[in-house]
């Protein structure tokens, strides 16, 4: 295995009596996606949230990219090359999808409150223009280009989980989380955002860690998938060696009574 | 800011540049030019009393651009936004009488003293919300009032504070005529700041804050940082608005700037549009005028037979304090979003009339 730019080790997290992690630990190699999967409560936004520093946890520690990252706050890991988006959507709903990609320069820019309202005196302006560059490249590798001055709180939930990964793209970020990119999306979608992830993990050369609960998915576009269960890990490996594991397929006979319990 | 479909046609944008203009179009940016050369002619119409509210409505205007930053952009809660006001006008006025430092100086300095006492209230400000925001600044409201009550140094104490007026290059701003130049100057370079802070980072990063902030800080924004500078600000407009008052009037006392001028402030914002520059323009225009309106309203009242009840005509004060908190109610429950989105649909309303869809 090559070079691996994230390191998980022993991490546990509590919240009152339950363990929503227990002793995990994993590594994640650098150009990989890594697809992260498990019941419902199992603990994957939790450990997402543990890599971007939402929660902290009781004890273990994350290195990234060599360095160890455990403590610091989430809006340093920005700067490090770490971006994310949410399961639940967390867009800003009152901005355009333009200007919600350009926060995701936030870290790259440097005007500020002073050189930023002198625009046309400071840099502010040619910087803005540059950066509004790099921000169509990802809009135009999205395919968002007929949204960009729509209000984000007004698309459809597909389109918003794209502007999501745009602004997460914008980032330039190393090391990309996507917390359940395309549940509830319909087929078409799916392939889409499937493609996407891909050609951002081949072109862009961004490391994917992945939480998705489309199997299919999941086996098609993954280099290693890891299964967590209870907060616990079942087992790390490639896509095949998982789903032939007999504990994953007893766990994931769980997830499928909770999918027809929905459906019904 | 509009969406794309309400661009008139043949107006195309090539460049990024034209794309992230300050006025949505071409016309719109003359007709803000014309409108500004049209004001610069005003004093030579207006009579002395409109040019009174005009200036009225420049350092009212600048200070609730200051609290629409901190609420309507950043979402966060100001109670003693009237306070800073206050110490701007103060801080002005000491500054120039006790160290000499010229007006045209004083009014900016006294703008970041006030920046540096709002934030020093923002400062635990920074990490509450909500309820707890709004009960900790009703504190820096009081403090600061009690402040001017106490240090005679600073505020003149019961006796107030007397202001020079602004001199520049030997020429001296004391009339409504030329103050009023003065006045448009500070309102305009004020609102040109905010629209371009809006439309950079840390602007952004006040709309990424009020819309998620947990978001907003995984896309690297420093939650209490930027907090803290949307008080900042907010205070450094409030202040300026305080200076030019001062300036204006040439005589400061502390008993304009209580919890009543905050709240003043909190309804026009509120009653403009929370979040538009625009709105916040409006709203202080239509405060400004609502007085004047209700009291000319009285004045025909009292030459009816009819109107002429004293219960009318004597209550005019609390007519005039009743009205305003109707207006807020009225515009909380009917125009939530304030005047400039209703100023928004009735512009759509004529470019799509006759078809209203
Ligand atoms: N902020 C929180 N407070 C309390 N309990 C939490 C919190 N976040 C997650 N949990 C609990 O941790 C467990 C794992 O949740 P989560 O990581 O969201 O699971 P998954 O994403 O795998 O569905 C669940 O039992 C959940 O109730
Ligand atoms: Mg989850």
């Amino acid at each position: 295995m090559t070079e691996s730019i994230l390191k998980i080790e022993q991490v546990s997290l509590a919240f009152g009596g339950v363990k929503a992690l227990s002793d995990v630990s994993f590594e994640v190699a650098k150009g990989s996606v890594f697809s992260i999967i498990g019941p419902n409560g199992a603990g994957k936004t939790s450990m997402l949230n543990c890599i971007s520093g939402r929660y902290q946890p009781n004890s273990g520690k994350i290195i990234f990219q060599g360095d160890e990252i455990t403590d610091l706050a989430p809006n340093d890991r920005a700067d490090l090359g770490m971006g994310r988006t949410f399961q639940n959507l967390a867009l800003f709903g009152h901005l355009s999808v333009l200007d919600n990609i350009m926060v995701g320069r936030h870290h790259l820019l440097k005007n500020n409150w002073i050189t930023g309202p002198l625009y046309w005196a400071s840099s502010a302006q040619n910087e803005e223009l540059q950066h509004r560059r790099k921000v169509e490249e990802v809009i135009d590798f999205l395919e968002i280009s007929h949204i960009r001055k729509s209000i984000a709180g007004t698309l459809s939930y597909g389109l918003r989980k794209r502007v999501e990964l745009a602004r997460a793209m914008a980032l330039n970020p190393k090391l990309i989380l996507l917390d359940e990119p395309m549940a509830g999306m319909n087929l078409e979608e799916k392939e889409d955002m499937a493609r996407y992830v891909l050609d951002l993990n081949e072109e862009f050369d961004i490391t994917v860690v992945m939480i998705e609960h489309d199997m299919g998915v999941v086996m098609d576009i993954s280099h290693e998938v890891m299964v967590l269960d209870f907060g616990k890990k079942l087992i790390c490996g490639l896509p095949d060696e998982v789903m032939a594991d007999p504990d994953v397929k007893r766990a994931y006979l769980g997830i499928e009574d909770e999918e027809i319990q929905e459906a019904s | 800011m509009s969406s794309l479909a309400l661009r008139p046609c043949g107006d195309f944008r090539t460049s990024y540049k034209q794309d992230n203009t300050i006025f949505e179009t071409k016309t719109i940016r003359r007709m803000a030019i014309i409108a500004i050369l049209v004001l610069c002619t005003a004093p030579l119409f207006l009579d002395g009393y409109l040019l009174t509210l005009c200036i009225q409505i420049s350092y009212l205007g600048i200070a609730a651009l200051g609290l629409n930053i901190l609420v309507g952009y950043t979402g966060q809660i100001s109670l003693g936004h009237g306070a800073f006001f206050g110490f701007g006008a103060f801080a002005s006025a000491w500054l120039n009488t006790s160290f000499q430092i010229p007006v045209f100086l004083s009014i900016p300095l006294a703008g970041f003293m006030t920046m540096a006492v709002g934030m020093m209230f923002g400062l635990p400000a920074a990490r509450i919300k909500g309820l707890y925001l709004a009960i900790a600044t009703l504190a820096s409201q009081f403090i600061i009032e009690d402040f001017f009550a106490r240090a005679d140094w600073f505020s003149g104490g019961s006796y107030g504070a007397a202001a020079e007026p602004l001199s520049m290059f030997g020429f001296v701003f004391d009339t409504d005529q030329s103050f009023y130049y003065v006045a448009l100057f500070a309102l305009v370079t004020m609102f040109i700041w905010a629209c371009n802070l809006l439309r950079s980072r840390d602007g952004r990063a006040f709309v990424a804050i009020r819309d998620h902030y947990l978001s907003a800080e995984i896309m690297g924004i420093k939650l209490n940082k930027y907090r803290l500078l949307s008080f900042g600000i907010s205070s450094f407009y409030a202040g300026i608005g305080g200076a030019l008052y001062a300036h204006y009037l040439g005589y400061v006392s502390a008993e304009g700037f209580t919890i009543f001028l905050s709240i003043q402030f909190l309804a026009m914002i509120i009653i403009g549009g929370l979040g538009s520059v625009k709105g916040t323009l409006m709203g202080v225009i239509f405060m400004v005028f609502l007085p004047e309106v209700l009291e000319s309203a009285v004045s025909v009242l009292k030459d009816t037979d009819w109107g002429n009840v004293p219960m009318v005509v004597d209550g005019l004060a609390y007519i005039k304090e009743m009205a305003i908190g109707l207006v807020i109610i009225g515009f909380l429950i009917f125009e939530p979003e304030g005047l400039a989105h209703r100023w928004a649909q009735i512009k759509n309303y004529w470019k799509f009339y006759p078809f209203s869809y």
